[in-house]
């Protein structure tokens, strides 16, 4: 081998070292940042926390609103009365997604016309789709306004009807969130759990 | 003073010496303070870097002292400021002092920005120094937006829940970031303690590194002046610019002047008026934070405001934050987006000077409008405002190139 051989020999051993290194430096760093990361996600007690709520509906009056705390999450149960569910249709043509159509939105069982499991109890994650301000109820019935009752996000002025859903034409991008929830007794609603046992 | 100087700027041996034997005292001395020269020329608008410096200082030690009586948990955040104000002694002037420093941060830096606008000092070859500014500006905004979250007021919380709620409109990848940053469901003692974390620690020392890194290379190039000219084309037989002058005796005397003044306006803020009507801290923050209520009128403070109100004109959710995100960082892209071939407004043409009338019109239309309510008149100003906000940014290329400069002249003038 000559001298220029030799050279260039150690030229490409010495290339590959350091690629090899930067390489091996680099998955190492990844690794070790995985820890770092994953100390961001949610604890074990803030998951625990975020355990199911009983909420007992046996008092509510029709057209009650109560709002309970899931997961430190705002919820709304609406017990809706009779009219409130019969002009729920009406809405439909200035809806967005009057179908509950997107799916992420609520679990199967209340992709409905009522959106819930029951039709009268309504079960709502009170956390406009938009920036996540709390809506504010607003049941009085304005037919000069076609509004038929619903919340209304005082922050940047999103509409939904009283099934959650939102209407056209304002920032919220889907209709509210439906929790995942289920009916232990006729009187009790579990919300964040909607199958085995409480 | 004279013969401190005579001995810092010779060393003739003794403790000199021997600490510049192991340490580049003297010389770093020279280079950054009594041999840096800045042209002699400089007008009212060159003292808000030397105010950002101070309010900075202001920030840091205020702040030190808070975090000895601050605690960062959502069940005592907001009693242990009440206890601040009330029960430690002076805690309200510190306390005070802080809140109305954050305010005046972004005073002075949104000044301070102007000016480099005023007399293209982003332009060649400044524009590292200029993207070391934004990113100071954008560690600045991430330090206020997590710092006002730490009094755990109604204000504090909402405004957090909005901003952080932004970050769910990027697809895929949104909802888990948000946990991510908030380590909960929901804004939670968790998300208050990380936020204290990062608003102590991480971002400060952030701030700190890129100030120094800004200075440096502001240093490294010199500092521009109103008329936009290179002083250091222009050297006497010493090698000194003829239009500069050392920082240090005539720009420290010169700063000293604005820096008694500015303390002057920041101290009858702090005296008189700390809330500013609402402005510096907002009404809604004297509740505790509330999950079950959202504050029937919800702002920012009115630092982002402007960027706020271009988020609020966008009726799409993902275009809303793009459209915010974008406004805060073109600014970045100045140094590229701006073609004349003068850097002074004292010598461009119509066009520039009327761009530049119209788009501190806009930002201000913009931040006041970020503080009224999204509806009727008000979102139909903010669609118009925003429009001209981009068009002063997208069009630059376009006005700067055809627009007629005057000649510059060979050496700085006053007033001219």
């Amino acid at each position: 081998m000559t001298e220029d051989e030799m050279e260039r020999l150690d030229r490409n051993r010495r290339h590959f070292l350091t690629v090899a290194t930067g390489v091996t430096g680099l998955a190492g760093l990844g690794a070790f940042s995985i820890p770092f990361l994953a100390s961001l996600k949610p604890s074990a007690r803030a998951q625990a926390l975020g355990a199911p709520v009983e909420v007992a509906i046996g008092s509510m009056e029709p057209g009650e609103l109560v709002r309970v705390l899931w997961r430190g999450r705002l919820v709304f149960v609406l017990r809706r009365s009779e009219e409130m569910l019969a002009k729920l249709g009406d809405n439909d043509g200035n809806l967005r997604d009057p179908n509950s159509e997107v799916v992420e939105q609520q679990p199967e069982y209340a992709a409905n016309a009522t959106r819930s499991v029951k039709p009268e109890y309504l079960v709502i994650e009170g956390s406009c789709t938009h920036l996540g301000c709390a809506p504010l109820e607003d049941f009085e019935v304005r037919p000069s306004e076609q509004w038929n009752g619903g919340f209304f996000c005082p922050c940047h002025g999103s509409k939904f009807d009283l099934a959650g859903r939102v209407f056209q034409g304002v920032p919220a991008p889907t209709n509210l969130r439906v929790p995942p929830y289920r009916f232990v007794r006729d009187d009790l609603i579990l919300i964040g759990q909607d199958s085995g046992a409480a | 003073m004279a013969r401190i100087e005579a001995e810092v700027g010779t060393p003739q041996g003794g403790l000199m010496k021997w600490i510049d034997d192991r340490f580049p005292f003297t010389s770093t001395m020279k280079y950054h303070v009594t041999e840096y020269y800045a042209s002699k020329n400089f007008n009212i608008w060159y003292v808000f870097g030397v105010l950002s410096f101070v309010v900075l200082i202001i920030q840091l030690l205020t702040g030190i002292f808070l975090t000895m009586n601050y605690k960062p948990s959502a069940a005592e955040a907001f009693a242990s400021v009440e206890y601040i104000m009330r029960d430690v002694e002076w805690g309200w002037l510190i306390r005070y002092m802080h809140s109305t420093g954050a305010s005046f941060f972004f005073v002075v830096v949104y000044l301070h920005m102007f000016r480099a606008m005023l007399y293209g000092s982003y332009k060649k070859p400044r524009e590292l120094i200029w993207i070391i500014g934004m990113l100071i500006f954008l560690v600045l905004m991430a330090e206020a937006f997590a710092g006002y979250l730490l009094p755990w007021g109604q204000m504090s919380y909402w405004g957090a829940q909005v901003i952080i709620s932004l970050f769910g409109a990027i697809p895929v990848i949104g909802d888990g970031l948000v946990e991510i940053i908030r380590g909960d469901y929901n804004i939670s003692d968790i998300t208050l303690n990380r936020f204290f974390a990062l608003h102590v620690i991480l971002l400060p020392l952030a701030l700190i590194g890129l100030v120094f890194v800004h200075i440096v290379a502001l240093h490294e190039v010199g500092s521009n002046n109103p008329d936009g000219i290179d002083i250091k084309e222009k050297k006497d037989e010493n090698g000194v610019p003829l239009d500069g002058v050392a920082f240090h005796p005539y720009h420290t005397s010169k700063d000293l002047v604005a820096i008694i003044i500015f303390l002057m306006i920041f101290f009858s803020v702090v005296f008189f008026a700390p809330e500013m009507g609402g402005y510096f801290l907002e009404y809604a923050n004297f509740d505790p934070a509330n999950v079950r209520a959202t504050p029937e009128h919800i702002a920012p403070v009115w630092y982002f405001t402007p960027f706020y109100a271009v988020l609020r004109a966008v009726p799409d959710k993902l275009w809303g934050f793009i459209l915010f995100g974008l406004s805060v960082i073109l600014p970045l892209f100045l140094p590229w987006l701006d073609r004349s071939r003068v850097r002074s407004i004292r010598y461009r043409g119509w066009m520039y000077k009327m761009a530049l009338t119209l788009f501190v019109i806009t930002f201000v239309a913009l931040g006041w409008l970020g503080v009224q309510p999204a509806e009727g008149i008000y979102v139909l100003l903010a669609r118009i405002f925003t429009v001209l906000y981009f068009a002063f940014f997208l069009l630059m290329p376009y006005y700067t190139s055809i627009d007629k400069t005057k000649p510059v002249p060979e050496r700085v003038v006053y007033n001219g």
